[in-house]
C-alpha cells in the first residue's frame, strides 16, 4: 500500500492557542483509519485539514506524495469529501441532493444516482424532499451524496451520532463495501470504540491536539502500548 | 356607508367597461414599478449576497444604511428626485422632470435598499455550515456561492414582492417628479388621489380595487413560488 497522505510537524493554531499539533502521521491507500479521543482532541480539526477545508498554520500535508500548500487544485480537492455529524442538505429532493456533487463535475448523473439509492435504501423516497426526512435517512443521503462522486478518500466525522442502531449498522455497512469494492480510504472520527474496533484497520488516538498512539486495530485494543489508550478503551477518563 | 357601497358598484361596472384611460393608468403603473423593480433587482440582490455572504468590516455600517433605507419616506425620496432632476439641479439637463423616468428614479431609490437589504437577510439565514459542506463536496468559489444563493431563494422572492408592494402602492415620490400628468404620468396610486379630491368617489374605489388586486395577484405568485421552492 502507497502512502495517500503523509503528515509532517502539521500544527492548527486558533488565535493563541494550539488545537493540533501532530509530529508525524502516515495515512495508507485503501485503509479505514478510526481516530478516536474525547471531544476537543482536534480529531474534526484534523479532517478538515485533510479536506483542505482550512489551512495548516504549520506542517505539511503531503496528498499522493504532493506536498499541499496554500491554494491547493480543485482536481485534488474534488478526491477528497466529508461526511460531517450533522447532515446539512440542500432543499431538493433526494435525488437532487445526492447528484449535487456529479453536478459540480458536470458529470452525467443518470445511472450512477439510482445505483447509489438503491445501495443506501432510499430508491423509494427518490423524490422526497430531502428536508423532510429522519435523521437516519438524512445522513444516509449525506453518505449516498459523497460516495456517488466515487472519492479517492472518504472522511467521516461522526456520522452516526445521535442515530438509532438500525441506521448505524447501515452506514457502517455501506462504508465497509465501498472501502472493500472501490479500494476508497477511508478517515472516520469517533466518539464509539466499539464502532472503531467494528469498522477499522487501525485506531488512533487523540488528546489535546496530539496524537497519542497509532496502532492496527487488534493492538490498539489488546496491547495497547501508552497507559493512557489502555485507560481509554477501558472507558476511563483520560481528560 | 352609502356612498361606499354605491362607489363599490359603480367601481366594478367601471372595470368592466374596458374604459381606455383606466387601462392607461393600469398600464403605466405597471410599466413604471416594472421597471423599477427589474433595474432594483438587477443591482440589489448581487449587492445584498455579496453583503451577506462577505466579512468585510464595513458590513455593519453598509448594513445599516441599508436598513434605513428600507424605511425611506417615499416622499422625502421624491423631494431629493424632485430636486436632482429640476433645471437647476445637477441632472436637470437630462429633462426627466415630470416623465416616467423620473418616476421609475425614484422607485428605484424606494426599492433598492429594501430589494438589497432583505436578500442580505436571507443569505445571512442560510446554515453556515452548507458553505463547508458544498466546498468538501467540490465546489468551486463561485458554486459554493451559487449553493448559497439557491438556499436563499425563498427569502429573495420575498424580497423582490415585498419591493414590489412598496413601489406599486406608493404615491408621494411618483406625485412630486411625475406631477400626475394626464395621459402622461397618471398612475394609479395619484389617480386615486385626484379622483378622491374632486369627488369622482366610483373611479377612486375602482382603482383602490385594481391596486388592491395587483398587490394579492404579486402576493400569490410569491406564495406559489415560495411553495414550489420550498416542498
Amino acid at each position: 500500500m502507497s502512502a495517500v497522505y503523509q503528515i509532517e510537524h502539521l500544527k492548527k493554531n486558533y488565535g493563541d492557542r494550539t488545537v493540533l499539533d501532530i509530529d508525524e502521521l502516515q495515512i495508507q491507500a485503501g485503509e479505514i483509519l478510526a481516530l478516536v479521543g474525547p471531544s476537543g482532541a482536534g480529531k474534526s480539526t484534523l479532517l478538515r485539514l485533510l479536506n483542505f477545508l482550512e489551512t495548516a498554520t504549520q506542517g505539511t500535508i503531503a496528498y499522493s506524495g504532493v506536498a499541499q500548500n496554500g491554494n491547493v487544485p480543485i482536481a485534488t480537492r474534488r478526491q477528497i469529501t466529508t461526511v460531517f455529524q450533522r447532515p446539512v442538505l440542500l432543499r431538493a429532493n433526494v435525488r437532487d441532493n445526492v447528484a449535487y456533487g456529479l453536478g459540480l463535475r458536470g458529470m452525467n448523473v443518470d445511472g450512477s444516482v439510482d445505483a447509489m439509492l438503491d445501495r443506501v435504501g432510499l430508491k423509494s423516497l427518490a423524490r422526497a424532499m430531502a428536508h423532510k426526512l429522519s435523521g437516519g435517512e438524512m445522513q444516509r443521503v449525506a453518505l449516498a451524496r459523497a460516495l456517488v462522486i466515487d472519492p479517492q478518500v472518504l472522511l467521516l466525522d461522526e456520522p452516526t451520532a445521535n442515530l438509532d442502531p438500525y441506521n448505524v449498522g447501515l452506514i457502517e455497512e455501506i462504508v465497509r463495501r465501498h472501502n472493500r469494492e472501490r479500494g476508497t480510504t477511508v478517515i472516520l472520527v469517533t466518539h464509539n470504540v466499539f464502532q472503531a474496533k467494528r469498522l477499522a484497520h487501525r485506531v488512533g488516538l487523540m488528546l489535546s491536539g496530539k496524537l497519542i498512539e497509532i496502532q492496527n486495530t487488534s493492538a490498539f485494543f489488546d496491547f495497547p502500548s501508552d497507559p493512557r489508550t489502555a485507560a481509554f478503551v477501558r472507558g476511563e477518563m483520560v481528560y | 356607508m352609502d356612498e361606499l357601497v354605491t362607489g363599490f358598484f359603480q367601481a366594478i361596472q367601471l372595470i368592466f367597461s374596458l374604459d381606455p384611460a383606466l387601462y392607461e393608468i393600469i398600464s403605466l403603473s405597471l410599466s413604471v414599478s416594472g421597471t423599477a423593480l427589474a433595474i432594483s433587482v438587477v443591482i440589489g440582490v448581487p449587492v445584498g449576497a455579496a453583503l451577506g455572504l462577505s466579512r468585510v468590516r464595513a458590513r455593519g455600517f453598509i448594513t445599516a444604511l441599508l436598513y434605513t433605507g428600507m424605511g425611506l419616506p417615499p416622499v422625502v425620496v421624491g423631494l431629493f428626485v424632485y430636486l436632482m432632476l429640476s433645471r437647476s439641479g445637477p441632472f436637470g439637463v437630462l429633462g426627466w422632470l415630470f416623465t416616467p423616468s423620473a418616476m421609475i428614479v425614484a422607485q428605484v431609490i424606494i426599492a433598492f435598499p429594501l430589494v438589497a437589504g432583505l436578500t442580505m437577510t436571507a443569505v445571512q439565514g442560510v446554515d453556515s455550515s452548507l458553505r463547508l459542506q458544498v466546498r468538501s463536496l467540490g465546489a468551486t468559489r463561485w458554486q459554493e456561492t451559487w449553493a448559497v444563493l439557491r438556499e436563499a431563494r425563498l427569502g429573495v422572492v420575498a424580497a423582490i414582492v415585498a419591493a414590489f408592494g412598496g413601489i406599486v402602492s406608493e404615491v408621494g415620490a411618483v406625485m412630486l417628479v411625475g406631477g400626475n400628468i394626464d395621459g402622461k404620468t397618471r398612475v394609479l396610486t395619484t389617480a386615486i388621489v385626484l379622483n378622491t379630491r374632486t369627488g369622482e368617489f366610483a373611479a377612486a374605489i375602482a382603482l383602490g380595487i385594481i391596486l388592491l388586486a395587483l398587490a394579492f395577484i404579486a402576493n400569490v405568485a410569491m406564495l406559489q413560488l415560495q411553495r414550489r421552492a420550498g416542498d
